[in-house]
């Protein structure tokens, strides 16, 4: 399936490419690294008639990291987050869901901020800035503004990103010394999106956690934390293996998924469970990211 | 830089070591540059949309789907395809292992499992068999010849071990 006509800028500077997109709204789709645009046109699911080409901008493929936390820009690859030793040290969570984005060939040209973007309701990092409470930072021709992980996600592939800004930046804050977190999935194939996907971390100083984040994927329009189950999780040891399951019944009461030809609901409610156990106990053994 | 519907976008890049600078429609894929605009058509194109590997290309030497590139994204890179890895018409270790292995029934995916596999043993020249299944699961082969093709790298590891 050959790509649709459409005009093609490929502006130099972030101010060209703002103008660009304030001049032609929503009839213009910003370019990264293509991997969840170019299927989308290719399938005819969407024919903008302007595509901004942003992988000549400067400045917006770093991951930089300081006592506040990591920033992580635009045209930042998956496979060099993958990479990333500074990464998988401040932001552990991040770099856990690394792997399970796409294959390796998608990962060399895909981006961690199109992902979260394209917000597909079955992607890793959607969830993943939900459960970590990362802040998205948006550029218009008007100025840039922040927007909470809690606020982004709108429906499916919608978020609060107008046709106008451009996600320049993704910001997860500082990662506590006596936080644990790693990324769980079921999917048909590794590297297909998963059918049911848990994003979690817990603070656990002394053993006893302080505060859970359950943050699921695959099971909505976009991706849920199960607040009921978090709560429940706070004071309870780290190897309470019981906890975990009862924790997994609560997730699997909560949610409704949808059905589709991969899953009925009730088996998405299963493995929502099967993944609040299984994630738990990967953070209880340690073995999700070292502390 | 902006090209209008029906202009074309004139790019350099380098494709298995040759300089090259060709004009075309900005809606063309990587992969079809690479066929139609540079004649080069080894890289094979199957569903078109990311799915199944076949147009697996390296850029900068990174495996990607030139199916889900624009070839004006290619502008300045360096652009690896099957035709640039045997020497003077003598198969590299990869090729050479799948051709040892029987690795291929109606070989239109060979050529990107083959990509995969020189990015694969880039990073990791000791892949276990299960590594590999991992690493080539972004690769469909549709005769389902998969055992001969980890095989096939198998072979190729071994290969690279008698080279050096």
């Amino acid at each position: 399936m050959k790509n649709p006509p459409f005009t093609y800028h490929r502006p130099e500077t972030l101010a060209e490419a703002l103008a660009l997109l304030a001049e032609h709204g929503d009839e213009a789709k910003i370019l990264a690294g293509g991997q969840s645009l170019l299927p989308v046109m290719a399938l005819r699911l969407g024919r903008p008639e302007h595509l901004v080409d942003i992988n000549r901008l400067p400045d917006l493929d770093a991951i930089n990291v300081s006592d506040g936390g990591v920033s992580i820009g635009a045209l930042v690859r998956h496979a060099t987050a993958e990479r990333s030793d500074a990464l998988a040290t401040a932001a552990p969570l991040v770099h856990a869901a690394m792997p399970y984005i796409g294959h390796r060939a998608i990962r060399s040209q895909g981006t961690v901020c199109g992902s979260i973007a394209h917000a597909d309701p079955a992607a890793e990092m959607p969830a993943v800035c939900l459960a970590a409470g990362a802040t998205m930072v948006a550029a218009s021709a008007e100025g840039s503004r922040e927007i909470a992980a809690a606020d982004f996600g709108e429906g499916y592939l919608t978020t609060a990103l107008q046709p106008t800004e451009i996600l320049t930046e993704v910001r997860f804050p500082a990662w506590s010394p006596t936080a644990r977190g790693t990324v769980v999935e079921v999917a048909r194939r590794h590297g297909d999106y998963a059918l049911v996907g848990l994003a979690c971390m817990i603070d656990a100083p002394g053993g006893t956690i302080a505060s859970a984040a359950l943050s699921f994927f695959g099971v909505a329009n976009t991706p849920v934390r199960i607040a009921e189950a978090e709560a429940f999780l706070v004071g309870k040891a780290i190897d309470d293996t019981d906890a975990f399951a009862a924790a997994g019944d609560r997730v699997a009461a909560t949610i409704d998924p949808s059905a589709d030809v991969h899953a009925t609901s009730n088996y998405r409610k299963h493995l929502a469970g099967v993944l609040t156990r299984k994630g738990l106990a990967e953070l209880s053994a340690n073995q999700g990211v070292p502390a | 830089m902006k090209i209008e519907v029906g202009s074309e976008i004139e790019i350099s890049f380098t494709l298995n070591g040759e300089a090259k600078t060709v004009s075309f429609d900005p809606r063309r894929s990587l992969a079809d540059v690479v066929r139609e605009d540079c004649g080069q058509t080894g890289t094979h194109l199957g569903c078109e949309h990311g799915v199944c590997g076949a147009c697996t290309v390296l850029v900068d030497g990174a495996p990607s789907r030139s199916c889900l590139m624009l070839g004006a994204m290619a502008d300045g890179r360096e652009i690896t395809t099957v035709e640039g890895l045997a020497t003077d018409g003598v198969f590299n270790h990869v090729q050479q292992g799948m051709w040892d292995a029987m690795a291929f029934q109606c070989a239109f995916c060979s050529p990107g499992f083959i990509m995969s596999t020189m990015a694969l043993l880039e990073e990791n020249p000791n892949p276990t068999k299960d590594e590999i299944r991992e690493e080539l699961s972004g690769n469909l082969c549709r005769c389902t010849g998969y055992a001969s093709i980890i095989d096939g790298v198998m072979a190729a590891i071994d290969n690279l071990g008698d080279a050096q």
